[in-house]
């Protein structure tokens, strides 16, 4: 059986995030799947994802993998990385596009007029780099790791939340904006842990061993 | 507390290995990629660029098992470049590996390859590269910066700032900008052009070309402008390792990631 599926929906360069768990996760069985039926079997589902959310929507859907995602989210340890992020929530301005709805909430643009720092220098969109995550809550996902960690950061759009205790991070830019939410089985992350070195790399491993709790 | 500016070595490899000219004359050996690949980012490298100046097209299928193997070890992200002249390069390249694909010389002769390669792939992962030249002219007496391909070779005629801003509204995610009169001379960035370019676009804007010394790298970012600074024989040859050059950016106040 597989320990971890990849889900592929062809969105993005997904050979990064595997060769992050297998290095983290050596004896695991880790594979990149479009297969709905090996989703749905494995014990546990990454969904990660790069470019724009309506292609992203629309290829889940057109590979049939939209329920299992959904099924998945519902009880199985989930992980789910940038789009994977934005893609819970209920609608997008990028395209006018409805999400999932997993979670209540908006993906937003960063606002042209707000990019400006303290000292009055233009901030660039998308978001590139590497930023400060401010863990707002206990989670075994952040086990080991500093509670000002930088991540790996490369998106022009933000999760807003409308039910502020699922934020489990937040990150300046220049305003706070929620770059990791935590959920009973699922917690995901706008930030790329399989692109942002050790953090990264413990974020991952923690996943790979995490058993959610119902009573989490 | 926010976004850091980023340091980037850069890996010019031909034939499988990591060369470094000057003025695209002179290749001399500095080792194996995926070894020195490691080296930099267990010294804090905030990404690697790899350009292959491999002219031969027998040898291109080398770049990509070195991605692989880099992509396999090495984990922050990895921009790839040089020789990209379809979409099926860029899908190549970034299933071997590479997180981010530059884009160059086709750029200029094929425009539409930007769009098509970000609506496919995102924008997160197409870089335009830009090697520029300021062009005087005399009877003005003023100046401007023009776009040349073809490593250097070839003058286009385009403005490097309306370039720029070009490729930002075809799709690109991030410019890779190099002057061509610093390239190789270890006189610093040209920073009249990174503040132009960089303060004309929305973009994230990486200086290249002409650092000889760390306080070269701080002129880049505070007077240039620039979000990331690349560099190379300062850290190919031992000069200073990139744990250095972060530690000297920080006394100027610069936020980077330690």
């Amino acid at each position: 059986m597989t320990d971890i599926a990849i889900v592929d929906y062809g969105m993005g360069n997904l050979r990064s995030v595997s060769k992050a768990l297998e290095h983290v996760a050596p004896t695991a069985s880790i594979v990149v799947t479009s297969d709905p039926a090996v989703v749905e079997k494995a014990s546990r589902v990454v969904v990660p994802g790069q470019g724009a959310m309506p292609n992203c929507i629309h290829e889940l859907t057109v590979r049939g993998l939209k329920e299992v995602v959904l099924e998945a989210a519902k009880n199985k340890p989930f992980l789910g990385i940038c789009l994977g992020l934005q893609m819970l929530f209920e609608e997008s301005e990028e395209g006018n596009m409805k999400g999932l709805g997993i979670l209540p909430g908006k993906v937003r643009h960063f606002l042209r007029e707000a990019m400006i720092d303290a000292d009055g220098n233009k901030l660039k969109v998308p978001h590139m780099g590497w930023n400060q995550v401010y863990q707002t809550s206990r989670h075994p996902l952040w086990n080991d790791i500093a509670n000002d960690a930088r991540f790996y950061f490369v998106h022009s759009y933000y999760v807003e939340t409308v039910t502020p205790e699922i934020t489990a991070a937040y990150t300046l830019y220049p305003t706070s904006f929620t770059c990791a939410i935590a959920k009973d089985n699922i917690f995901a992350v706008q930030f790329h842990p399989e692109k942002s070195h050790l953090a990264g790399l413990t974020l991952l491993s923690n996943f790979a061993k995490w058993e959610p709790s119902s009573s989490h | 507390m926010g976004l850091a500016k980023r340091i980037i070595p850069c890996l010019d490899v031909n034939n499988g290995r990591v060369v470094k000219g000057v003025n695209f004359v002179s290749l001399r050996d500095a080792g194996d990629p995926v070894e020195i690949a490691r080296r930099y980012d267990e010294q804090g490298a905030d990404e690697l660029v790899f350009l292959d100046i491999t002219a031969s097209s027998d040898n291109r299928d080398l770049i990509l098992h070195i991605v692989e193997e880099v992509a396999a070890q090495v984990f922050i992200p990895l921009t790839v470049g040089g020789g990209v002249r379809r979409v099926e390069d860029v899908r190549r390249l970034l299933n071997a590996g590479a997180d981010k694909v530059s884009v160059n010389t086709s750029a200029v002769l094929n425009p539409q390859l930007i769009e098509e390669a970000a609506s496919h792939y995102g924008s997160q992962c197409i870089v335009v590269a830009i090697d520029a030249k300021q062009i005087r002219n005399e009877q003005h007496n003023d100046s401007r910066w023009e776009v040349f391909t073809h490593g250097g070779r070839k003058a286009t005629g385009l403005d490097a700032i309306e370039w720029a801003k070009k490729m930002q509204a075809l799709g690109a995610g991030e410019i890779l900008l190099t002057s061509m009169d610093r390239d190789g001379t270890r006189h610093g960035f040209d920073l009249a052009l990174t503040r132009a370019i960089s303060d004309a676009i929305d973009l994230p804007v990486i200086a290249s070309g002409g650092v000889g010394n760390l306080d070269h790298l701080v002129d880049g970012i505070l007077q240039g402008h620039a979000d990331a600074v690349l560099a190379a024989s300062i850290f190919h040859y031992g000069q200073h390792t990139i744990q250095e050059a972060k530690q000297y950016l920080a006394k100027y106040g610069i936020e980077v990631r330690l």
